[in-house]
C-alpha cells in the first residue's frame, strides 16, 4: 500500500508522517501522532466526537484526509492545557460537572473553543449553536452549555 | 481497501482522471469518506481539483454565481446572500458546514441536500464540463453525472419571495424529516402569480411540489387560499422510510410545514 508524506503543526509542535495513503485524519491523530484525544465515535459525520480545529476552522477528522492536512495548524483537544495548566474551557467543564463518560468532552471542548476564539462573549443560542453538531448520551447538554458560558464569563473577566 | 487520493489543479485535469473506473470526486469529504468509512467499495481513488475558481461567489446585480467548492458556512457568511443563507445555515452542525460544499450538496441522498432543495425552488442553474443545466434536470439525471459540476447559479430572489424551513426532531439541528423550500411571486393584488416548492426527504433525492405550485396561482397566501395546495402537497412524492422518519408520518406532516410556511410573514 502506498504511502504518502504529511507534514502538519499539531498543537504547536511539528509533525512529518508517513501515513497510508486515503487514511483519514483521525486515524493518523490517534494511531501514529499519538494524539488520542480526538474520538471515533460515529465515523459519519453525526457525532462530532472526532472534532478538531484545522487552520482555524472547526471540522471533522474522521472525515478528512490526512494527506490534505499537509502544511496545516492543527489544534486538538489534546494541546488546550499549556505546561500542566488547564485551559478555561476544561476548568469550567470540571467544575461544572460537565462531563460523564467524557467520549463527547473532547469534541464539545473543540467547538467550545472555536466558539469562543470567534465570539468571546457568546449569547446561550450561540452556544446551543455551536455544539449542535455534537452528541452527548450523558448529560443531557445543559451542564456542557453552562461551562461554556461560564468560562466565556470568565474570560472576559480577566480580559477586563 | 487502500484508497488513494489524487490532487490536480484545474478541473479539466481533474475530470480526465474521473473517466477511469473505481474513481470518485473529492468536495468536502462528508459524502464521499463517509462513504469511504462505511466500507463503499465502488471507488478506490478520490479525486479533487484546487482551482481556486471552485471556491469563488460572484454576486453580480440581480444573478449569484457559487462555486461547487464553496462551503456551506461560507455561503451563510456572505452578506448577499441572506436568503439562501438560511438553507447552508440549516445544513448539518458546524464543523459540517465547514466542509460540506454546495457541489456535494447535489448528490447527497435523502434524508439529506437540504441546500439543494433550495436550489430547486430558486431554479438554479448547474454548471458542468462548460454547460449549463437546470437543476431538475440535472437532479434526474445525477446517478449517470461522470463530470465535475463547476458552479451554481440562480436570480437573487426579491425580498420575502424565498422561504424556506428545514424540520429536524433534534433541536437546534439534526437530519431532516422533511425540508421546504418556497420562491412565491405575488401580484399587486396579493395573489400569487408563480411558485416554485422544493421538498427534501419526499422522495429519494429534491424534488418539486408542481401539483400545489399550480394550485397556488391565483389565490392568496391565506389559509383558505392555500387549502387546494395543501391537499395536493404530497403528489407525486415517494417519502423515504429510515432512522428520522417513516414514509407515513413524512406524508402526514409534509401539509402541515408547508402550511406554516405559507402562511409565515
Amino acid at each position: 500500500m502506498a504511502k504518502v508524506p504529511v507534514q502538519f503543526s499539531l498543537n504547536g509542535s511539528e509533525k512529518a508522517e508517513f501515513v497510508d495513503s486515503g487514511a483519514t485524519l483521525l486515524a493518523v491523530l490517534r494511531g501514529k501522532a499519538g494524539d488520542t484525544s480526538p474520538k471515533g465515535g460515529c465515523h459519519q459525520g453525526t457525532c462530532g466526537a472526532c472534532s478538531v480545529i484545522i487552520d482555524g476552522e472547526l471540522r471533522l477528522s474522521c472525515l478528512t484526509l490526512a494527506e490534505t492536512c499537509d502544511g496545516a495548524e492543527i489544534t486538538t483537544t489534546a494541546g488546550l492545557a499549556e505546561a500542566g495548566v488547564l485551559h478555561p474551557l476544561q476548568r469550567a467543564f470540571m467544575d461544572g460537572f460537565a462531563a460523564q463518560c467524557g467520549f463527547c468532552t473532547p469534541g464539545m471542548l473543540m467547538a467550545a473553543k472555536a466558539l469562543l476564539d470567534r465570539t468571546p462573549n457568546p449569547t446561550r443560542e450561540d452556544v446551543v449553536e455551536a455544539i449542535s453538531g455534537n452528541v452527548c448520551r450523558c448529560t443531557g447538554y445543559e451542564p456542557i452549555i453552562q461551562a461554556i458560558l461560564a468560562a466565556a464569563r470568565a474570560n472576559s473577566h480577566n480580559a477586563a | 481497501m487502500p484508497l488513494t487520493l489524487q490532487t490536480f489543479s484545474t478541473v479539466a485535469d481533474a475530470g480526465a482522471a474521473l473517466k477511469t473506473s473505481g474513481t470518485r470526486y473529492l468536495g468536502g469529504g462528508t459524502l464521499a469518506v463517509r462513504a469511504a468509512n462505511e466500507g463503499d467499495l465502488s471507488f478506490s481513488t478520490l479525486v479533487r481539483a484546487t482551482d481556486p475558481a471552485l471556491a469563488a461567489i460572484a454576486v453580480e446585480g440581480a444573478r449569484a454565481t457559487i462555486g461547487a467548492g464553496v462551503t456551506m458556512a461560507a455561503v451563510a457568511a456572505h452578506p448577499d446572500l441572506a436568503a439562501i443563507g438560511k438553507a447552508a445555515r440549516a445544513v448539518g452542525g458546524p464543523a459540517v458546514r465547514n466542509q460540506a460544499t454546495v457541489g456535494g450538496n447535489l448528490f447527497a441522498a435523502s434524508p439529506y441536500g437540504d441546500f439543494t432543495v433550495a436550489l430547486l425552488a430558486l431554479d438554479a442553474t448547474v454548471h458542468a464540463g462548460g454547460g449549463a443545466v437546470p437543476v431538475e434536470e440535472f437532479l434526474a439525471g445525477r446517478d449517470g453525472f461522470t463530470g465535475i459540476v463547476t458552479a451554481v447559479s440562480f436570480a437573487m430572489p426579491r425580498d420575502g419571495a424565498f422561504r424556506f424551513l428545514k424540520v429536524s426532531r433534534v433541536k437546534p439541528k439534526g437530519v431532516s424529516v422533511l425540508s421546504i423550500a418556497a420562491a412565491v411571486e405575488e401580484d399587486g393584488d396579493g395573489r400569487v402569480s408563480a411558485a416554485r416548492i422544493g421538498l427534501g426527504c419526499m422522495a429519494d433525492r429534491p424534488i418539486r411540489a408542481k401539483a400545489a405550485e399550480k394550485a397556488l396561482v391565483g389565490n392568496r397566501l391565506t389559509a383558505d387560499g392555500i387549502a387546494a395546495a395543501l391537499a395536493v402537497a404530497g403528489e407525486g412524492t415517494t417519502p423515504p422510510t429510515d432512522s428520522v422518519a417513516s414514509a407515513w408520518y413524512r406524508a402526514e406532516v409534509l401539509p402541515v410545514h408547508l402550511k406554516r410556511l405559507l402562511l409565515a410573514r
